[in-house]
């Protein structure tokens, strides 16, 4: 398969057009705009759905119909964008329409900035929305996995009838890899439940609406059935000189990628460091990371944010190993020498 | 003995059961025009609706056809979704005035104008229903509602919007109507205006909306004789009934 050089955004946007995806639906926001453009040009000419909507709130309820409809569709955004279709994603999720959501994730809270950042994670994988509900969530740490992820969400959203995002950062949104493009035969499942006109059947509704306590806790039942299906079957991770890796560096995209740097540095002095990296950071990939902990003299959770992904781990830990944390705030990417400074300090720490 | 004759009947396109309405109100009339009229058009089997979140946020149970909710004020979005991946389905949004006139008024404009190939009915009847009957963006000067307890003050509370000029100012729009559903002549004209409203989006000319004044007896405390006549001696002066846009395509349709 021939290699090519493309930007993360762009690469996204091919990705999903060879997942099948039948209508896509956004508005310009930095970091992410490229995945918007890419779409508009490449849509029309395959004889699908653009539309550049009014608002962010519009292009979600866009998606929404077109799920409803039977069809593929897409939405990207970043931040501030994002938190803007949590409507959406929320009637999503209560209506189990298949969908696929894009963060590429900024400098927050409010208008921030638009360089890199990691700080929805709370946003992306404890709802978001209101509401009893998890969207599915793959985090890429570069453009190739960008593109498997995607392709792998438009899978996982049909599967279960759940929406699924990407969250990247500014980072793999903006840079430029070469990757190969893998040749998909889209075959989403039968959907009879679409909104496709009643022609020979009974008719169909889509509705989150249950005015009575007991019909929507039954409901609420269904839907938290699926969501434990979903955590049992769907957890992914990579791993990095993980083997007698001692001091576990857990860190999910960008940070999992500068991480990857340091720990080479580190095991370069003789540090016993390696890199757990969550693919899915809902379902987050407890079971695995609860298997490293026997192996580990201290976790270390890196991410750019306060601290957020951290709560997950010590969830898993519940005090079986010391949980440290390092975070970069506001935009800023760490450099690699930042993490080898923290490897070697929680190393000396827990030696 | 002649054989009988039906000449009334349920359409096919509503359902069988009691709707949750209050007496007096005139969503029913409403449903049961566009009932007609889907049935008359034979669409019932392609035709997928939009309910809003107010009132009428139950329709999908008393329509017969394939329906979806939306987010409160996102109908048109919901609709240009479908729409977009079906255009040989008859799409429409059945919405209120807290629903389209408030909350909904980005999507709404947007759809009009971007000749989205959708229909809109509008319910009017200046009031939101569901929640109790406070102020809407469409209750009159004056008017008293749970959240203008002493008359709506427009220095404070702004004016009535009129929807149906609103939407005909956008290039989009291809037939933009307002009508009632108050007395049997406002009623067959209504029933007409939604028949050419379909016939619009059958016939691939735009957005096509019908602004219906409606009574809301519950809320604006009145008998539902009394309402009807509040209706006529209040808001028809203020919302002029009449064509606001209708494209020469659409005039000409048959």
């Amino acid at each position: 398969m021939a290699r090519v050089l493309m930007k993360g955004n762009e690469a996204i946007a091919e990705a999903a057009i060879r997942a099948g995806c039948d209508a896509y639906f956004g508005y310009p926001i930095t970091p992410q705009t490229e995945l918007l453009e890419y779409m508009s040009k490449r849509m029309p000419e395959l004889g699908r759905v653009f539309i550049q909507g009014e608002s962010e709130v519009a292009s979600i309820n866009m998606v929404l119909g077109a799920a409803a409809a039977g069809k593929r569709a897409m939405t990207s955004s970043s931040s501030p964008g994002v938190s803007l279709k949590q409507e959406g994603i929320s009637y999503l999720a209560g209506t189990e329409l298949p969908a696929v959501i894009v963060n590429i994730m900024r400098g927050g809270p409010g208008l921030g900035n638009v360089q890199p950042s990691q700080s929805d994670y709370f946003q992306a994988t404890k709802g978001g929305g209101h509401g009893d509900y998890f969207p599915i969530v793959l985090a890429p740490s570069t453009v190739q996995e960008a593109i498997d992820l995607t392709i792998l969400a438009f899978e996982l959203a049909d599967k279960y009838r759940n929406p699924a995002m990407i969250l990247g950062d500014g980072s793999i949104g903006q840079i430029m890899e070469p990757v190969e493009l893998p040749e998909v035969e889209p075959k989403p499942p039968p959907k009879p439940w679409a909104l496709t006109g009643c022609k020979d059947r009974e008719k169909n509704i889509i509705r989150s609406l249950y005015l009575l306590a007991g019909p929507l806790e039954a409901r609420n039942i269904i839907l938290q059935k699926k969501y434990r299906e979903i955590e049992a079957n769907e957890q992914r991770h990579t791993e990095f000189m993980l083997g007698g890796a001692e001091i576990v560096v857990i860190a999910y995209g960008t940070a999992g990628r500068v991480a990857q740097t340091g720990i080479t540095k580190a095991r370069d002095e003789g540090i016993p460091a390696g890199l757990f990296r969550p693919l899915t950071l809902y379902p987050y990939p407890k079971d695995a990371l609860s298997s490293v902990i026997e192996q580990a003299r201290a976790f270390l959770v890196l991410e750019m944010s306060a601290g957020q992904m951290l709560e997950d781990v010590e969830l898993v830990v519940q005090g079986r190993v010391p949980v440290e944390f390092q975070g970069w705030l506001g935009g800023r990417v760490p450099a690699p020498s930042e993490v080898l400074d923290r490897i070697r300090d929680v190393g000396e720490k827990w030696g | 003995m002649p054989e009988g004759k039906v000449v009334f009947s349920r359409p096919e396109a509503l359902e069988d059961v009691p709707t949750h309405y209050c007496p007096g109100c005139t969503h029913g009339i409403v449903h049961r025009l566009i009932a007609e009229v889907i049935d008359e058009l034979g669409i019932r089997e392609k035709t997928v609706g939009i309910a809003p979140v107010g009132c009428s946020v139950l329709a999908y149970h008393y329509f017969n056809f394939d329906m979806s909710e939306a987010a409160h004020g996102r109908a048109p979005a919901v609709a240009t979704g479908i729409k977009r991946v079906r255009p040989e389905n008859a799409v429409f949004t059945y919405q209120g005035d807290g629903d389209l006139a408030a909350i909904g008024t980005a999507e709404i404009v947007h759809a009009a104008n971007r000749g989205e190939n959708i229909t809109t009915i509008f319910i009017n009847n200046a009031t939101f229903g569901m929640t109790g009957g406070q102020m809407a963006p469409t209750t009159l000067p004056g008017q008293v509602t749970t959240s203008t307890p002493t008359g709506r003050d427009v220095k404070l509370a702004g004016y009535p919007l009129k929807v149906a000029e609103l939407i005909a100012e956008t290039t989009g729009a291809a037939y933009v109507v307002r009508r009632t559903a108050t007395q049997p002549k406002y009623i067959r004209s209504c029933k007409k205006a939604i028949k050419t409203a379909f016939m619009t989006q059958l016939a691939d000319l735009g957005f096509s909306i019908v602004e219906i004044l409606s009574t809301c007896s519950t809320n604006w405390g009145m008998s539902p004789v009394e309402a009807l006549k509040w209706l006529e001696e209040n808001m028809i002066p203020y919302y002029p009934l009449g064509d606001y846009k209708v494209i020469e395509e659409v005039k000409a349709l048959k």
